[in-house]
């Protein structure tokens, strides 16, 4: 046997109090915890803040007393780092008033830690939603509607080419998911085909090392009496396609709503194949953070029919081919054309403003060159009829306004009137601004939870561990006297080490983490408790303490190893499966174990090599008395 | 300080039969327990939508439940909430009604009451999702059961791997059975409960599978049966059993008392996983794997090297 069992080279101390004094650091900036803040971004991101406009800010606050105890300059905007809560929302208000619409002034919170500690990337844990108070919300996609659209944009767009192509065709019309096309011959078919491929791109996929290009559509023909039917379906890949496209575009703008909306670290993410999670820190006006959101407000401007003929036989009931009949603010029927003239997709820019005539509230949006040209030649062929703009929320149309067109309108400026007051042109043009939705969607999960229920969840949690950890350190030390206390020590630096991890993956801390954090504590005691028997049964044995010290750590490492992997892999199952604050619980768990495992292994054998290694003879270890058995 | 001072190794497999019994009627009151009255599920696992609301002055329930029946809510359940000011609101999943609505209408029409009123928490989930969170929960207990038995038959042999499982779900039924008999409700955190009850308690049946294997390379137990072997193995790992899950126990008793509502359950899982835990690792686990046939062999295969290795 090694005759000095129980030292470690100089290089493993090293590695123990680099590791516990690199952990103390990013452990402590959560305890300077964090001070309330206001965050100021341009509505157009990416834009700076003047500074007039800086000068004006201060100039607010200053008038009102309110003290900024730090200002942050960033490219994306300014942080004011304000005393109390109460200064917060106070100046949330003042500021947006002095700056105006063209600002987001968003409440947040920042790191209250010396600057030093900033600048190393120490920052303290994210917390989660039940501590900090905020909403989370699961968003669901229509995806069956998200298809049906593409195969409407597909008839639409087939239409147009056939004619630019100058391919004859007789009859197009749509039945669920597929397009029948009717030709006089089978050439036009062939034809018809080629400008189908040239659309879609289909994809390349590898088929036992061969790439080989997939189609975008299943094409079926059928032939009767001089009628030559081509049948289009989108194929599953071009399916695949449309979800990925509807949810990166709602993804999008989304993230313009809630930009609009002011609020500081937002989490939108797209989750399984079609849904979205959203998470609004701090956001207490939940009403109006679903209004923003789950508005699934889409617009469109289509032709409204006048024939008084065809408008009779609507409202009999009879609502012919290719017309739909909807009604306008005041309850009014008004008959549309089913065919759309420009999607909201085509809008650049939208705002209030007032007409200089009428002196009423309007919208006015700004189209892209393709929207501006596509305007245009409507307005330029249908000068004296009426255009209808239509907003499509939660599944209920409402023609917003329907007015005559007066001439041709180019340069893609359009003033939608018919606002009732300025709040509302102000927030239609938000809608609009912040772009329309691929598809929509529904909230089908929420969690809510208020400021004073998330600070009493910290209060829970933090008491929970505080006291649970108090109750084993005087076990501990009772029971196993010096040995206990080392294990007291391995057990605090396991704490550190674990809030220190946790600090530099700024994972998110949510109750259940502290509830893991607590629960990792008491388990990790495991270790040294299994330790420690280990020792005093190997003196019970005959063994010097010496050797005892250093087979007992022996032989508590394989068991060590074994208990600690079958809580790994429940952890791990936690986190694969479970979801929100579980994965929190999850995340705890896991390091807690590794943490937990150095700390014994590494940090008390340090300890106690560091206490008895040197000694040539020792009389009785610290580890509690020993009780005799008489062994078999 | 040493508690447990015993001389001889405790005759445990003695009792092993009796145990059995004890088990086999625990187990069969929990399991019709969970077969009658089943799980009280919680909306993450049904669906539906909770509020939690405060009123600073305190509120006459009554109050609140008429104004949920003047909306149109009188399915919904309206309970006071660890004090006179907090109170909890329960309603159903409604077909057609979009959860988001729902929770704004309730919050409107108790703030037309009552200004002073503050929503706390809300928690909201749809069908679809509480199907898939139930699903999800019962594929993690289905593959840390797996993944258990797979690392311990790795790690020691089949036996005990089954008998650790065994005991490990011994303790989840009772867990189950507990939330049943009582009607507690169970939520995604009592499920996180569990899942560590999974975790943790199946290192008690290591700790001692680990001795048991130890005594059985001992070459001066060689002689011992195989009963006596385990009963040395429990006895000497009883005050580490016994130390471990006390403070494992101190901590959760905290949470108990400091926690709060939401972690309330989740420590109540976890205080019956622990107290059965000790049983079940003692009286179930071993006799489980001694009844399974385990022997001096099918463990101690590295016995003839191991001295051999000692003698060189």
């Amino acid at each position: 046997m090694n005759p000095q069992p129980n030292q470690f080279s100089r290089w493993k101390y090293i590695i123990i109090i680099t590791s516990v004094l690199l952990s103390l650091i990013y452990t402590l900036p959560n305890f300077y915890g964090e001070a309330p803040a206001l965050q100021i971004m341009s509505i157009k991101s990416g834009d700076k803040i003047d500074t007039s406009v800086l000068k004006s800010i201060e100039k607010a606050l200053k008038n009102s007393n309110i003290n900024i105890n730090k200002l942050i300059i960033e490219d994306i905007g300014i942080k004011l780092k304000l005393k109390s809560v109460e200064d917060q929302l106070k100046a949330k208000k003042l500021i947006q008033d002095v700056i105006g619409d063209s600002y987001v002034v968003a409440l947040n919170l920042l790191p209250n830690s010396p600057n030093w500690l900033t600048n190393i990337g120490a920052l303290p844990m994210h917390l989660g939603l039940d501590l900090r108070g905020g909403v989370h919300f699961l968003m669901q996609l229509d995806m069956a509607k998200a298809k049906d659209s593409s195969v409407d944009n597909l008839l639409i767009t087939i239409r147009k080419e056939l004619q630019k192509e100058k391919i004859p065709y007789f009859g197009s019309r749509k039945t669920d998911d597929s397009l029948h096309i009717k030709f006089k011959n089978e050439l036009d078919r062939e034809k018809a085909k080629d400008v189908f491929m040239s659309l879609g791109s289909g994809r390349e996929i590898k088929v036992k090392r061969i790439t080989k290009k997939t189609l975008a559509y299943e094409f079926t023909e059928t032939n009767s009496d001089n009628e030559f039917m081509l049948s289009v379906k989108p194929n599953a890949y071009t399916n695949e396609d449309t979800q990925t496209l509807a949810i990166k575009q709602n993804l999008e703008t989304l993230n313009n709503r809630i930009n609009e909306l002011g609020v500081a670290e937002p989490v939108i993410q797209q989750q399984g194949a079609d849904r979205i999670v959203v998470q609004l820190p701090g956001v207490q006006d939940t009403a109006k953070a679903k209004e923003i959101i789950g508005r699934t407000a889409m617009l469109e401007m289509r032709m409204v029919e006048d024939n008084p003929e065809l408008f009779d036989l609507a409202i009999a009931g009879k609502v012919p081919t290719g017309l739909e009949l909807f009604n306008d603010r005041n309850g009014q029927p008004v008959l549309l054309r089913k065919k759309v003239v420009l999607t909201g997709e085509r809008i650049i820019d939208a705002g209030p403003s007032v007409d200089s005539q009428t002196k009423r509230s309007v919208v006015s949006i700004t189209l892209d060159s393709v929207g501006a040209n596509i305007f245009k030649e409507v307005t330029r062929n249908n000068v004296g009829k009426r255009i209808a703009l239509i907003l499509i929320e939660k599944k209920e149309t409402e023609v917003v306004t329907a007015p005559v067109i007066k001439s041709e309108i180019g340069g893609g400026r359009v003033q939608i009137t018919g606002m009732d007051n300025a709040q509302e042109a102000t927030d239609i043009a938000l809608l609009l601004r912040a772009g329309s939705l691929a598809t929509p969607m529904e909230i089908v999960e929420e969690r809510t939870v208020g400021p004073s229920m998330g600070k009493d969840n910290i209060d829970r949690g933090v008491k929970s561990t505080i006291w649970g950890f108090m109750a084993i350190i005087v076990m501990m030390a009772v029971y196993y006297m010096g040995f206990g206390l080392v294990s007291v020590i391995a057990l605090s630096v396991n704490l550190i080490f674990l809030v220190a991890l946790l600090s530099i993956i700024q994972a998110t801390l949510t109750l259940p983490g502290i509830a893991a954090i607590a629960l990792t504590l008491g388990m990790a005691i495991d270790a040294n408790v299994l330790i420690n028997e280990r020792i005093r049964d190997e003196i019970r044995n005959g063994n010097t303490p010496q050797a005892s010290i250093s087979i007992g750590y022996e032989k508590a490492w394989g068991t060590l190893l074994d208990s600690n992997m079958t809580t790994m892999i429940a952890g791990l199952a936690l986190f694969v499966f479970g979801s929100g604050p579980i994965k929190g619980f999850a995340v705890v768990l896991i390091l807690g174990i590794l943490t937990s495992m150095y700390s014994a292994i590494w940090v008390s054998r340090g300890i106690v090599n560091y206490i008895y290694g040197n000694r040539r003879t020792i009389d009785k270890l610290s580890i509690g008395e020993i009780f005799k058995v008489n062994n078999n | 300080m040493e508690i447990f001072r015993v001389k001889q190794d405790i005759p445990f497999m003695k009792y092993s039969r009796l145990s059995a019994v004890i088990s086999i009627i625990i187990f069969v009151l929990s399991a019709s327990s969970l077969s009658i009255k089943g799980l009280n599920f919680g909306i993450d696992f049904t669906g539906g939508t909770i509020m939690e609301v405060s009123y600073p002055e305190g509120i006459d329930v009554q109050d609140i439940r008429d104004t949920l029946k003047s909306i149109n809510l009188e399915d919904s359940q309206v309970q006071n909430f660890g004090t006179e000011t907090d109170v909890l609101i329960r309603l159903p999943l409604k077909e057609g009604q979009s959860i988001a609505d729902l929770s704004e209408k309730v919050s409107s029409a108790l703030k037309l009451d009552n200004n002073s009123m503050e929503v706390r928490r809300v928690e909201s989930v749809g069908a679809q999702v509480g199907e898939e969170l139930y699903t999800n929960g019962a594929l993690a207990i289905l593959f840390v059961c797996l993944g258990i038995v797979l690392y311990l038959a790795m790690r020691f042999e089949w036996r005990f791997a089954i008998a650790a499982i065994v005991a490990n779900m011994h303790d989840v039924i009772i867990i189950l059975g507990f939330f049943s008999l009582f009607q507690w409700e169970f939520n995604l955190t009592v499920l996180a409960a569990v899942l560590a009850v999974l975790g943790y308690s199946v290192n008690e049946s290591v700790v001692v599978f680990d001795r048991v294997r130890e005594n059985f390379r001992k070459s001066s137990m060689r002689n011992l049966s195989v009963s006596k072997i385990m009963n040395n193995a429990i006895t000497r790992t009883m005050s580490r059993t016994i130390m471990t899950h006390l403070s494992t126990q101190t901590v959760v008793v905290s949470m108990l008392i400091f926690g709060g509502e939401i972690l309330h359950n989740f420590a109540l899982a976890l205080t019956i996983g622990i107290l059965f835990g000790i049983y079940s690792s003692i009286m179930v686990g071993c006799p489980m794997a001694m009844w399974l046939g385990t022997s001096r062999k099918d463990l101690a295969v590295n016995v003839a090297e191991n001295s051999k290795k000692s003698t060189e």
